[in-house]
């Protein structure tokens, strides 16, 4: 087994460089560092012991069974694993698991009604037929809700600066501003035009604000 | 819209109406599962290594601290990788020899417990090479350039008629130009990824993949494994999107059943987005040379588009760009020509509208050209050069209605013709129009339906819904056949122990597996019709197979039709080019579903968009790689770079097509958009960018030299 102590391996004539040997924590084998972590997600608790490299993705996706965050590019590039932690939206992707313990965790498993009844942004994005291969639209929900809730809560965006929000109460949610607030999710059949009519639609709904989760919560 | 629409549109048939997707719940509340999904006992994880260098051999993988790390269940590395059986595909022969063609080859496969002990194992196995100078670079003048037999799609490399050089030379009013068009890479928002179960005691493997077509993945998987195909079940009932990646077996697939087959588990693989560019697949970069002569009144006398390409050292792919030429307007001296060379580069592959996409960018460029040279309104120099056949072959056309795609276009538009264009502050305003065509292809398929005694049908295709909504407008077909509410219809779909159907690609899967479901529903309307009295308990059933009718060739050159209209602005202050309308209108035969067509056709438009301004793959020279590899270096437009998107279609009745009347539709819209927004920019600007994307720096490097055109300098 190779260690980082060993001497580097001679280097071939060009271009062959096989990089450094992989990099151990000291005192721990490689993958043997594990923790327990308590997340609530979409209302119910879950005690976990993982390994501490596993992301919120990947914690959601191999080890909840909960398969609706997806894994487009696995670092913060696309935003299909946008999820809602604790009320706000983030790449799960970027986050490590063990470091999220007691943290509420959202996902579009989590925004239909307990009885389940559609969210107002999962009906519109049907309606408006928001989508086309399906990949990205669970981040797209996600990040909706938390759009909706920074715009209601007065967060500025590049298209409303915070001086302009001061003056006038929370961002009117025109097209240009839903689709820079929803810049962050990335949607290669291109359904953006009707993300747009749809989050634009089911955002004058007070209830797009809330999520299936919350109720349970 | 046009005069003979009442047949069709006055009816409340089912086929044409805008029907909600059928599994939109599933998507909206994330039920649906994808190829990565499945939650089979004991799965393990599989992560694939690449190479680190561009061209050259593997001295030596050394698996040791790989092996000993927890959970590893093996590594297989071309020295001891199980041998595989045939492919016409050589880029599935993989862990097979120790010839490395293009960097980011894969020369060993981590099969793990978990995802992160799959990953740290890969990164842990350590590969010596013996490394060759590479070549990456495509330029005009290789050496190694030679013109194939055909290019993509089976189209003569070659075509001439007349003397294209001397009516060139003769032609009062000339354009002689050429263009350039990156590398682009497909990048589905779903990786490419499968998950493979190889059950030893029943001898059946079982393999969930996000591919285009699951018939054509068992074909190629019996092959490589040696297994009999009834021993193979593909099933792919999602798949977050294609765009031609995953038209055809991927490594992806081939190696997640070499793991299943080595550790006798379940094994999923998901390729990891930043080895997509060398692994899947890309539009290969063109070099275009076009030249127009025409007399002054725009009518053309002269074409030639030549176009030159690459391909990899494993497989020939050319990029058919200079096929739309033989399409689009009669000039009768004439020359389309392909050349490529084979370079240490990734294998070029199907990315939406090969051929067309790169094509019609530089076609649509040039007649831009000619009509600035002419002073003519490009819509009316389209106008002219109408063909009443098809140049090429002198056929008559199915239908084709660019004209009125054209006069529509403009008219919903507001098209400003030759008025100059507009200033706010410091911003450039202006238009911009190019045609848009696409063949009609068929492909043969299978279906069987099925009646139940509780009055409910089920009807059985292989299609794959890669998001094009084929789920959905399959039932409309099947329930419009039937003459059944469309609830009564389930249809099933992406397995391939269904009748075989070919792969969702070449915008052919609607008329193709559409076809069989209209035959096997006619026939089973048929048996229902002759049968008295209550059905019995196990239903009645009539399978179709198309064949001998889908393989007719026709006396028609059949292909769809397009407008597209862009209206941009450019800062020029930054340099920035950003789009404010963009307008297509389509002859794309009867529109089954104009709810999901218009998605499927506006979605096409924003990938030309990104074509025009943000996407662009760079081989780096020096180690041979792709420089872009992720999704924040490889620009996909995103929400806020996209305004509002109008489709709109001609209601086309064409008879000579298939029993629904249909065209695809899954690629016109890429295919005029690049060329629209260039010649927007073009208007706007007085410059003429002839370099694919617009990207700031050479907007702003362009604005800050001399106009190139006259329009320009009078502006």
């Amino acid at each position: 087994m190779a260690h980082a102590t060993d001497p580097p391996a001679p280097r071939p004539a060009h271009g062959g460089d096989p990089g450094p040997a992989p990099r151990t924590p000291q005192g721990t084998a490689a993958g043997q560092a594990r923790s327990r972590v308590t997340l609530r997600v979409n209302g119910a608790p879950h005690d976990l012991d993982l390994d501490n490299r596993v992301t919120l993705l990947d914690a959601l996706r191999e080890h909840l069974d909960l398969t609706g965050a997806k894994k487009g590019c696995d670092h913060g590039q696309c935003g299909a694993c946008t999820v809602l932690v604790d009320g706000r939206r983030a790449n799960s992707c970027l986050l490590l698991t063990v470091a999220l313990d007691g943290c509420e965790i959202t996902t579009v498993e989590g925004l239909a009604a307990p009885d389940g009844a559609l969210h107002p942004l999962q009906r519109s994005f049907i309606e408006h037929d928001a989508f086309q291969c399906g990949y990205c639209t669970p981040g797209q929900l996600c990040s909706a809700v938390g759009a909706l809730r920074e715009a209601a809560a007065g967060h500025p965006s590049h298209v409303t600066a915070a001086p302009a929000l001061s003056a006038s109460g929370p961002a009117v949610l025109t097209a240009e501003e839903i689709s820079e607030r929803l810049s962050g999710n990335l949607c290669r059949c291109g359904a953006y035009p009707a993300i747009v009519r749809a989050v634009a639609e089911a955002g004058t709904d007070t209830a797009a604000t809330t999520t299936g989760a919350d109720v349970i919560a | 819209m046009s005069p003979t629409s009442t047949t069709l549109d006055t009816t409340t048939s089912v086929l044409g109406a805008p029907v909600p997707r059928r599994e939109g719940r599933e998507k909206v509340t994330g039920a649906a599962r994808y190829a990565a999904e499945q939650h089979l006992p004991r799965r393990a994880h599989a992560w694939p290594v690449p190479a680190t260098v561009a061209r050259g051999r593997v001295t030596a993988v050394d698996t040791a601290a790989a092996l000993a790390l927890p959970g590893v269940l093996g590594v297989l590395t071309p020295y001891d990788a199980p041998r595989l059986g045939p492919s016409d595909d050589p880029t599935l022969q993989l862990l097979q020899d120790l010839r490395v063609p293009h960097r980011g080859w894969y020369v060993a496969l981590a099969i793990a417990d978990t995802l992160e002990q799959a990953r740290a194992a890969a990164d842990a196995v350590r590969v010596t090479y013996e490394a060759e100078p590479h070549d990456v670079t495509l330029r005009e003048g290789h050496p190694g350039l030679y013109t194939p037999e055909q290019a993509n799609g089976g189209y003569p490399a070659h075509r001439e008629q007349g003397d294209p050089d001397a009516a060139f030379a003769a032609a009062p009013v000339r354009v002689d130009v050429v263009y350039s068009v990156p590398p682009l890479h497909n990048h589905a928002m779903e990786p490419h990824a499968a998950t493979a179960d190889w059950d030893a005691g029943s001898g059946h493997l079982t393999v969930y993949d996000s591919c285009q077509g699951t018939t054509v993945v068992r074909s190629v998987l019996a092959g490589l494994f040696e297994l009999p195909e009834d021993r193979i079940t593909v099933l792919s009932e999602h798949v977050g999107g294609g765009f031609g990646s995953k038209g055809t077996p991927r490594p992806h697939v081939v190696l997640a059943v070499m793991a299943t087959r080595h550790c006798g588990r379940p094994v999923t693989l998901a390729l990891p987005r930043q080895h997509m560019a060398a692994v899947v697949g890309h539009r290969a970069p063109t070099l275009h040379h076009v030249r127009l002569g025409a007399r002054p009144d725009g009518t053309l006398t002269s074409l030639t588009h030549e176009v030159t390409t690459h391909t990899s050292q494993i497989r020939e792919f050319v990029e058919q760009a200079a096929v739309p030429a033989r399409v689009m307007y009669a000039a009768p001296d004439n020359r389309t020509t392909h050349r490529v060379t084979a370079l240490d580069v990734p294998t070029p592959s199907w990315m939406r509208a090969p051929g067309e996409t790169p094509g019609m960018y530089a076609l649509e460029s040039a007649m831009d050209e000619l009509a600035d040279a002419l002073g003519m309104d490009p819509v009316e120099l389209r106008v002219r050069n109408d063909a009443a056949t098809e140049p090429d072959s002198g056929r008559p056309f199915s239908s084709r209605h660019l004209v009125e795609c054209l006069r529509d276009g403009a008219r919903r538009f507001g098209w400003p013709g030759r008025r100059p264009p507009r200033h706010e502050g410091p911003l450039l305003i202006g238009a911009g129009v190019a045609a848009a065509t696409y063949p009609v292809y068929i492909a043969p398929a299978g279906a069987r339906a099925h009646a139940r005694p509780d009055g409910s049908y089920l009807v059985e295709v292989n299609a794959t819904d890669i998001g094009t909504g084929a789920r959905t407008v399959l039932s409309q077909i099947a329930a419009d056949a039937l003459g059944v509410p469309l609830d009564s219809v389930s249809v099933a779909i992406g397995n391939s122990s269904l009748p075989a159907g070919p792969v969702a690609g070449g915008s052919t899967g609607t008329a193709s597996w559409g076809w069989a479901v209209h035959d096997a529903c006619s026939a089973l309307t048929d048996r229902l019709a002759g049968h008295h009295g209550p059905l019995p308990a196990a239903g009645l059933s009539a399978s179709a197979d198309t064949t001998q009718s889908a393989k007719q060739k026709s006396p028609y050159a059949r292909h769809a039709f397009g407008a597209h209209f862009a209206e941009v602005q450019a800062d020029t202050v930054t340099g920035e080019v950003r789009v404010r309308r963009l307008l297509g209108v389509f002859a794309a035969g009867h529109i089954l579903n104009p709810r999901t067509a218009r998605s499927q056709l506006v979605g096409g438009m924003v990938m030309g968009l990104g074509m025009a301004l943000t996407e662009h793959s760079a081989l780096d020279p020096a180690f041979g790689d792709f420089a872009e590899r992720d999704l924040a270096a490889y620009h996909v437009p995103a929400n806020a770079d996209v305004p509002a998107i109008e489709a709109h279609w001609i209601d086309e009745h064409d008879k000579h097509l298939n029993p629904m009347g249909s065209k695809g539709i899954g690629e016109i819209g890429i295919v005029g958009t690049a060329a629209a927004i260039g010649n927007a920019v073009c208007q706007a600007t007085g410059r003429r960018f002839r370099e694919l994307p617009l990207t700031p720096d050479r907007v702003l490097a362009a604005l800050e030299g001399e106009p190139t055109t006259a329009a320009g300098a009078a502006g």
